[in-house]
C-alpha cells in the first residue's frame, strides 16, 4: 500500500508510519499467521499421538492381522508373548468383522440415502414450484439438525419394532439375494444403514443442490428448445454436468457414514461376530470404541486396540473426504467446497 | 409452415413418472423429519413437568428417577466454554485467510485441511482429547468439563472458520481501500471496518457452531464421562443433555426412557432455536 508513495533518500517519508506505529499490524499479522499454523501444528501432533497410542495394540496382534483376523474377544486376552505363538486362535485384536461392519452399514446408507438425496435435490432446483424451494430446502437441511443421539433414541424405541415385521418381510421376500434370508434380530446393520441413510441425506442434498445451481442456464433452455421433455432435460443437460459434484457429495456422505458413532452404537446390536446376512447383528469400528471404551480403560492394551480403531477411521474418513473434494472441486470450478450443510452459504442460497 | 411433431406418448408417459418419482423421493426424505419431530412430542412432553427442570437425576431404583437439571446446565457450561475457545480461534484463522494468506500457498494449505477437518469423525476428537488430556491427567484431573469443551471446540473450529471466511469476503474491498485510504492502519481497518461490517454473519457462524456442539455426544463420552449431580466444578465430570440421554436410552426401566425422550426434546428444541436465531441473524447479514 506504501508503494505509490515516494520515499526521501536516508529515511522515511512523511506519510510512512514509524516503526513503533506499524507494530500492532506487525502483531496482528504474525498472531494471525500463528494461529493458523497452530491449527495445522495441531492436527498434526494428534495424528501422531494416536499412532503412539495405536502401536501396543498393532504390535500385539500384528499390523496386519489387526485388520484381516476375525477375532474380537477380549476374554482370550493372552499377554503378548503368548499371543505370538498362540498363533490365529489366542490372539484377540482382529478386527475383521468390525472393519466390514463399517462397510457394510455404510453400503446401506449409499444405496438407501444417495438415490433419496439426489431426488430431492433434482426436485427442489429443477421442478418445485419457485416460492417453495426455499422452505424444502431448510426442512430437509433440518435433519441435519437432530442430534446423533436423539436418531438413536428413536431408532431404539420406534424403529426396531416397527420394523421388525418389515425386515423378516424384506429378509423372506429377497432370500434369493446373498446375504439376505433367515430370521432378523431386530437390531441389525440394516436398521443402522437406514439410520445413517437419514443422517447422509442432508449433506449429499445439499452439495447436490448446489452442484446442480452451477449447471448453465443455456444448457438447460438449448435442451428445451430442442423439445426434450422436463425429465429429458435433466438426463441430457443436468446430470452430466453435475455428475463429478454429485459424485463428491455422496463420498463425503460415506464420510460421514464411516464415522458416525453414537446412533449407530444403539441400533447395531454390538455383537462382535460377523453377521451372516444384513438383518443380522453386528458392530462398526466406530461402535466398538463407544461401547467397550469403559470396560478397556484400566487395560492399556485393550485400551490401544480402541486407539487403533480410531485410527483407522481417521485414516478412512480422511482419505475418503480427500477423494470427495477433488470431485465437488472439480465441478463447482474453483469454488470452495460446501463440505457442511451448516456453512451459512446453504441457507442463504436456498433462501434466493 | 412445418408443424412440430408432438410429443410421442411413450416420452410423455417416461417424464410423468420421472417427475412423479422425484417428487415421492423428496417425500420419501421428509418422512424421518416429520416422524422424529412427531415422535419427540408425542413421548417427550409427557415428561416434561416442573420437577424435570429443577431436580437433578437421583439414580434411585424405585420411583421418580429425577429430571434434568444439571444436564442442561452442564451442557450450556461446556458448550459455553468451547465457545469461547472456537469462535475466537476461527475468526482468526478466517481472519488471516481473508486479509493476510488470500491465495497464498500456505493459507491454501490451511483452507485445504480446515476443510478436510469438517470430515473428521466427532469420536476421533473425542479420543485425541482422551489421549492428551484425559491420560496425561491434565490438571490433575481424568474426566473434566473442560477437556470435553476443548473437544468440542475442535469440531466446531473447521465450521467458524469456513463461515467466518465466508462472511468476512463479502466485506466489500472498496470499504478496505477507502478506510486504509483515510491512512487507518492495517490493524484498525480490520477491528474498525471489517470486523464490525461482518459482524452478524461471524454471529451467524458462531451460532451454528453452537448448534451443532451441543448435540455431540460421543466427544463428550471419553472426556467428560457422567456425573448426576449439579456442578460448577469445570475441572471434574459433569453431565450434559447428550450423555443423560444416552445412559437413558440403555436403561430398563420405562420412567428412565420417559425422561430420555423429555430431554431429547429439550436438546432438539435448543438446537432448533440456536438454527433459528442463527438464520435470522444471516437475514440481516447480507451485504450489499
Amino acid at each position: 500500500m506504501d508503494a505509490s508513495v515516494s520515499t526521501v533518500q536516508g529515511g522515511r517519508s512523511v506519510l510512512e508510519r514509524s516503526p513503533l506505529h506499524r507494530l500492532p499490524d506487525r502483531v496482528l499479522q504474525w498472531g494471525l499467521s500463528a494461529l493458523a499454523a497452530g491449527v495445522l501444528v495441531l492436527i498434526a501432533y494428534f495424528f501422531i499421538r494416536l499412532i503412539g497410542q495405536s502401536s501396543t495394540a498393532f504390535g500385539h496382534v500384528g499390523f496386519l492381522n489387526f485388520f484381516v483376523r476375525n477375532n474380537w474377544d477380549v476374554s482370550q486376552l493372552q499377554d503378548g508373548a503368548a499371543c505370538a505363538t498362540a498363533g490365529n486362535a489366542g490372539c484377540t485384536f482382529g478386527a475383521w468383522a468390525l472393519l466390514l461392519g463399517t462397510v457394510i452399514t455404510s453400503a446401506i446408507a449409499l444405496v438407501i440415502g444417495v438415490p433419496v438425496a439426489i431426488a430431492t435435490a433434482l426436485f427442489v432446483t429443477e421442478l418445485c414450484p419457485r416460492r417453495f424451494r426455499g422452505a424444502l430446502a431448510i426442512l430437509v437441511d433440518l435433519l441435519a439438525a437432530v442430534p446423533s443421539v436423539v436418531y438413536g433414541l428413536w431408532g431404539v424405541f420406534v424403529l426396531i419394532p416397527d420394523l421388525k415385521g418389515f425386515q423378516q418381510f424384506l429378509a423372506d421376500t429377497f432370500s434369493f439375494l446373498p446375504f439376505v434370508g433367515g430370521t432378523v434380530a431386530g437390531p441389525s446393520y440394516f436398521i443402522a444403514g437406514l439410520i445413517l441413510a437419514i443422517m447422509i441425506l442432508p449433506i449429499v442434498s445439499a452439495i447436490a443442490r448446489e452442484v446442480i445451481s452451477t449447471v448453465p442456464s443455456e444448457h438447460k433452455e438449448a435442451a428445451l428448445a430442442l423439445g426434450a421433455t422436463r425429465w429429458e432435460m435433466i438426463r441430457i443437460a443436468v446430470l452430466p454436468y453435475s455428475r463429478a459434484g454429485i459424485t463428491g457429495g455422496a463420498m463425503l456422505g460415506l464420510g460421514r457414514a464411516i464415522g458416525e458413532t453414537i446412533a449407530v452404537v444403539l441400533v447395531i446390536g454390538n455383537s462382535p461376530k460377523l453377521g451372516e446376512q444384513i438383518f443380522s447383528q453386528g458392530y462398526t469400528l466406530s461402535a466398538v470404541i463407544a461401547n467397550e471404551f469403559g470396560e478397556a480403560a484400566s487395560t492399556p492394551v485393550y485400551r490401544s486396540a480402541l486407539f487403533a480403531a480410531g485410527l483407522v477411521l481417521f485414516v478412512l474418513t480422511l482419505l475418503v473426504n480427500i477423494i470427495a473434494r477433488r470431485y465437488v472441486v472439480r465441478s463447482t470450478a474453483g469454488k470452495r467446497m460446501a463440505a457442511d450443510v451448516v456453512a451459512p452459504e446453504a441457507p442463504a442460497g436456498a433462501a434466493a | 409452415m412445418t408443424q412440430l411433431a408432438p410429443i410421442s406418448a411413450r416420452r410423455r408417459r417416461t417424464d410423468v413418472a420421472m417427475r412423479g418419482l422425484l417428487g415421492a423421493g423428496t417425500v420419501l426424505a421428509l418422512v424421518p423429519l416429520v416422524l422424529v419431530i412427531y415422535y419427540l412430542f408425542h413421548k417427550g412432553l409427557s415428561a416434561w413437568s416442573k420437577d424435570f427442570f429443577t431436580t437433578d437425576p437421583n439414580g434411585n431404583f424405585l420411583g421418580y428417577p429425577g429430571g434434568i437439571r444439571s444436564a442442561i446446565l452442564g451442557t450450556i457450561e461446556i458448550v459455553a466454554l468451547a465457545t469461547l475457545i472456537s469462535v475466537p480461534i476461527g475468526i482468526g484463522v478466517g481472519l488471516y485467510l481473508t486479509e493476510y494468506g488470500k491465495e497464498s500457498k500456505f493459507a491454501n494449505v490451511v483452507r485445504y485441511f480446515v476443510d478436510v477437518m469438517t470430515g473428521v469423525p466427532s469420536i476421533v476428537f473425542g479420543l485425541f482429547v482422551y489421549i492428551v488430556l484425559v491420560l496425561a491427567r491434565t490438571g490433575g484431573s481424568t474426566f473434566a468439563g473442560w477437556k470435553g469443551a476443548v473437544a468440542l471446540s475442535l469440531l466446531m473450529l473447521p465450521i467458524v472458520v469456513r463461515s467466518s471466511e465466508v462472511v468476512l469476503l463479502l466485506v466489500p474491498g472498496s470499504l478496505r481501500e477507502a478506510a486504509l485510504a483515510l491512512g487507518a492502519p492495517r490493524w484498525r481497518v480490520v477491528t474498525r471496518v471489517v470486523l464490525p461490517t461482518s459482524l452478524s454473519g461471524l454471529v451467524t457462524g458462531a451460532l451454528l457452531a453452537v448448534a451443532r456442539g451441543a448435540g455431540e455426544t460421543a466427544p463428550l463420552l471419553f472426556t467428560v464421562a457422567f456425573a448426576q449431580t449439579l456442578t460448577g466444578n469445570l475441572n471434574g465430570s459433569m453431565n450434559s443433555l447428550p450423555i443423560q440421554i444416552y445412559n437413558d436410552i440403555q436403561s430398563p426401566r420405562a420412567e428412565v426412557v420417559t425422561r430420555a425422550w423429555g430431554a431429547a426434546l429439550t436438546l432438539v428444541l435448543m438446537i432448533l432455536l440456536l438454527n433459528l436465531i442463527a438464520r435470522a441473524a444471516s437475514r440481516r447479514s447480507r451485504l450489499g
